[in-house]
């Protein structure tokens, strides 16, 4: 072909494409099908929920925060009121922090069912999307039956929770996590020896761990490179070090196995789930916390493992009502910012691998 | 003009529809011309029937699949759905990019829809249910139905959009890949049967369901995985879609086209679905032939039953990536197919089959 004269160009992809989980826009300069350059755009999402908060008490904060990232807004409760009870010292009742270990690793099992469903179909299988979507409704539904939401549940709130959870919950909840356990033979049987499944996924986007360390990827992407780096194991917050759960890890940093891992992770939260619901204690859910309550001067960072890795809180106070400063961090991130990085050199289509199996979405990225 | 179609074994409506003009009393020339512009008519409509139908089999059986119910809302189980969807599209406002290639963009979906017919002239319906049966009908459908590739690639330049011209491209790579082993696959029975005319084909099968090519071990099998392989890929289909790979090309080659132009994009790529569908039964599974119900039920009963395979396909597997999808095609079906067509000839010139 030496006589051809080929020249680069740039392609759009997004803000409005299928695959960018959201409105990302990533500018890739291409030669051919080959990506040469990845450059990520944000900002399209932004909605200003740190300036927000500044405006707002503590408590008010907290249903505004479940925007942060919609596809778990319980971990987004819960770092925020972590985040406000070290600053004003408020202890949590212990039925409370058994039922945000249930809340939080129910929401971890819906996150990674979703996972599931956009990677099979951002890979051109339509079918385990609906799939997963399937099971996440029994979650949605346990979460409906408790707080009254199905997406933005504002239910865990600083002191506690909102209210307890309903009779029939425990032994609904109890089957549903049977189902998933059930249904996660199905979903490994329909991707995890597929021939196509695993040529497109096997050996690419490899992520090494010292890669995956300097840009601060954290959660299972991290883990799928070798790292065995769990906040609930290395950093216990809540209750998180009463519970016998193995911190799922994989070596390759390859699509296949982030992909893996979060599988894994569903199998482990439901382990987490079981034995929470056992040792369920009777008791008040919420201690008593005045709903302008001042915290003392001071600052606090609070971290949580979220099913896209570290999530965090910064809060700033200056003694009144409101905060003076909240930061929140998202996995998301960091992970945007890996893409480039292990994006190049390949084809269009293993970016959009690369891109899912990440599982990085847009509105933890812009906030 | 000689009369290329059997007219002494055509059937019902075909024969009356003859006898009828030739009491009219025209000359041969004319008589002619009005009998084949009323059987591409009759082709025609029963194909955009076909083609309706079955888009609205796929969104059942993708529901089904999925645990859903598919469209449910107009009539029986939806069952005119895909007819109010057409409607809908009629309607709607056909956007024209000003950036376009004018004639390009205009004649892409009109050649898309057309060539999607052409290979229709060749296939027996059923017995003596054939359009013109050509001496080199096989031959005849090869030829046509690329020129399915030529109309995307019409479409992906002239809309002067990169995620088009990308999808244009990958289409243009993939059938012209594809086509080597398919043909090769074909050739495979035509060797056996020693003509290329469809109605020769399905008669060399007819008697016993052994007769049928894909029941000759080995080559017939062989031949038959990797024509519906290759036909997958031919029809753009997953795991073969990556020309509209809507995940990574948005929609590839018709992301700019709208209203009926995108319909005819679609309807065409549901017709040349029951084409490759059609095209296997009268190869490999005895066209026609079949016991106690009329020749065209067997038929329709055969390709639907190769169509629901594709359908299957779609609803299940992942897509490949554009290189494994051309890795796959030379340097596994190419050779298959080689040597299957040796293996075949060989079996052939030694009279080691029965």
């Amino acid at each position: 072909m030496g006589g051809l004269r080929t020249e680069e160009f740039i392609v759009n992809m997004g803000p409005q494409h299928p695959s960018t989980h959201g409105v990302c826009r990533l500018m890739l300069t291409m030669d051919g099908e080959k990506v040469v350059k990845i450059e990520p755009f944000i900002g399209y999402l932004h909605r200003a929920i740190e300036k927000i908060c500044e405006n707002r008490t503590y408590a008010q904060c907290v249903p505004i925060i479940d925007r942060f990232e919609y596809v778990t807004s319980m971990s987004c409760n819960q770092v925020f009121s972590l985040a406000a009870e070290k600053l004003a010292g408020i202890e949590v009742p212990e039925r409370a922090e058994y039922l945000r270990v249930i809340m939080l690793e129910l929401n971890r099992i819906a996150s990674h069912l979703i996972f599931y469903g956009v990677t099979a179909m951002d890979l051109g299988a339509l079918t385990p999307f609906l799939y997963g979507l399937r099971e996440r409704e029994m979650i949605i539904d346990l979460f409906e039956m408790t707080c009254g939401q199905r997406l933005t549940y504002n239910y865990i709130r600083i002191g506690g929770v909102s209210r307890d959870i309903p009779k029939e919950f425990v032994p609904q909840c109890r089957k549903a996590i049977e189902t998933i356990r059930d249904k996660l033979n199905d979903y490994e049987g329909l991707l995890n020896e597929n021939p196509i499944w695993l040529v497109r996924n096997k050996g690419v986007g490899y992520l090494a761990p010292d890669v995956a360390i300097a840009y601060g990827v954290s959660g299972p992407s991290l883990r799928a490179s070798g790292v065995k780096y769990d906040l609930r194991r290395d950093d216990p917050y809540s209750i998180y070090d009463r519970f016998d759960f193995d911190v799922a890890v994989r070596y390759n940093g390859d699509c296949y196995d982030r992909y893996l891992v979060r599988l894994d992770e569903i199998k482990q939260s439901i382990r987490i789930v079981d034995q929470a619901l056992d040792g369920l204690p009777e008791g008040p859910i919420r201690a008593k916390v005045s709903p302008n309550f001042k915290p003392p001067a001071g600052e606090v960072y609070s971290r949580i493992e979220n099913s896209r890795g570290e999530m965090g809180a910064y809060i700033l106070s200056d003694g009144s009502k409101k905060p003076f400063r909240v930061k929140l961090r998202g996995g998301s991130y960091n992970q945007l910012e890996v893409v480039p990085v292990i994006g190049v050199g390949g084809l269009i289509a293993d970016l959009v691998a690369i891109f899912a199996s990440l599982d990085v979405i847009m509105p933890e990225v812009d906030r | 003009m000689s009369w290329p179609l059997a007219i002494g074994e055509l059937h019902g409506i075909f024969r009356l529809l003859y006898g009828l003009l030739k009491d009219t009393g025209l000359p041969q020339p004319w008589l002619d011309t009005v009998t084949y512009i009323v059987l591409s008519v009759v082709v025609f409509g029963l194909l955009s029937v076909i083609a309706l139908f079955l888009v609205w089999w796929e969104r059942k059986i993708a529901g089904h699949i999925q645990q859903r119910f598919g469209p449910m809302r107009n009539g029986w189980h939806g069952w005119y759905q895909t007819i109010m969807d057409g409607l809908k599209l009629l309607q709607k406002e056909d956007v024209i990019i000003s950036t376009r290639d004018k004639v390009v963009f205009f004649w892409a979906p009109v050649m898309c829809f057309v060539a999607a017919f052409l290979a229709y002239v060749v296939i027996p319906f059923g017995d003596g249910l054939i359009v013109a049966d050509l001496n080199i009908g096989i031959l005849y459908i090869m030829a046509v139905t690329t020129f399915t590739v030529i109309s995307l690639l019409m479409a992906g330049w002239g809309s002067n959009n990169k995620y088009a011209l990308l999808g244009g491209m990958r289409s243009a790579a993939q059938v012209v890949s594809y086509e080597v082993p398919m043909v090769a696959s074909v050739l495979a029975i035509v060797v056996f049967v020693g003509s290329l005319s469809m109605v020769d084909i399905v008669k060399s099968q007819s008697g016993l369901v052994f007769n049928w090519f894909i029941f000759r071990f080995p080559f017939g099998p062989i031949a038959f995985i990797t024509y519906i392989i290759a036909g997958t890929a031919e029809a753009n289909r997953t795991p073969f879609d990556i020309p509209e790979a809507e995940q990574e090309l948005v929609a590839g080659y018709n992301v700019e086209y709208s209203g009926m132009k995108f319909a005819m994009f679609f309807l065409a790529e549901f017709i040349n679905m029951f084409t490759i569908s059609a095209v296997a039964v009268t190869l490999f599974l005895g066209g026609w032939n079949g016991p106690f119900l009329p020749s065209w039920i067997w038929f329709v009963i055969k390709v639907l039953a190769i169509v629901l395979l594709l359908m299957l396909f779609r609803w299940t597997y992942p897509r490949l990536r554009v290189d494994q999808l051309m890795e796959f095609a030379w340097k596994f079906l190419v050779p298959v197919t080689f040597a299957n067509l040796i293996l075949a000839a060989w079996m052939k010139y030694a009279g080691w089959y029965w």
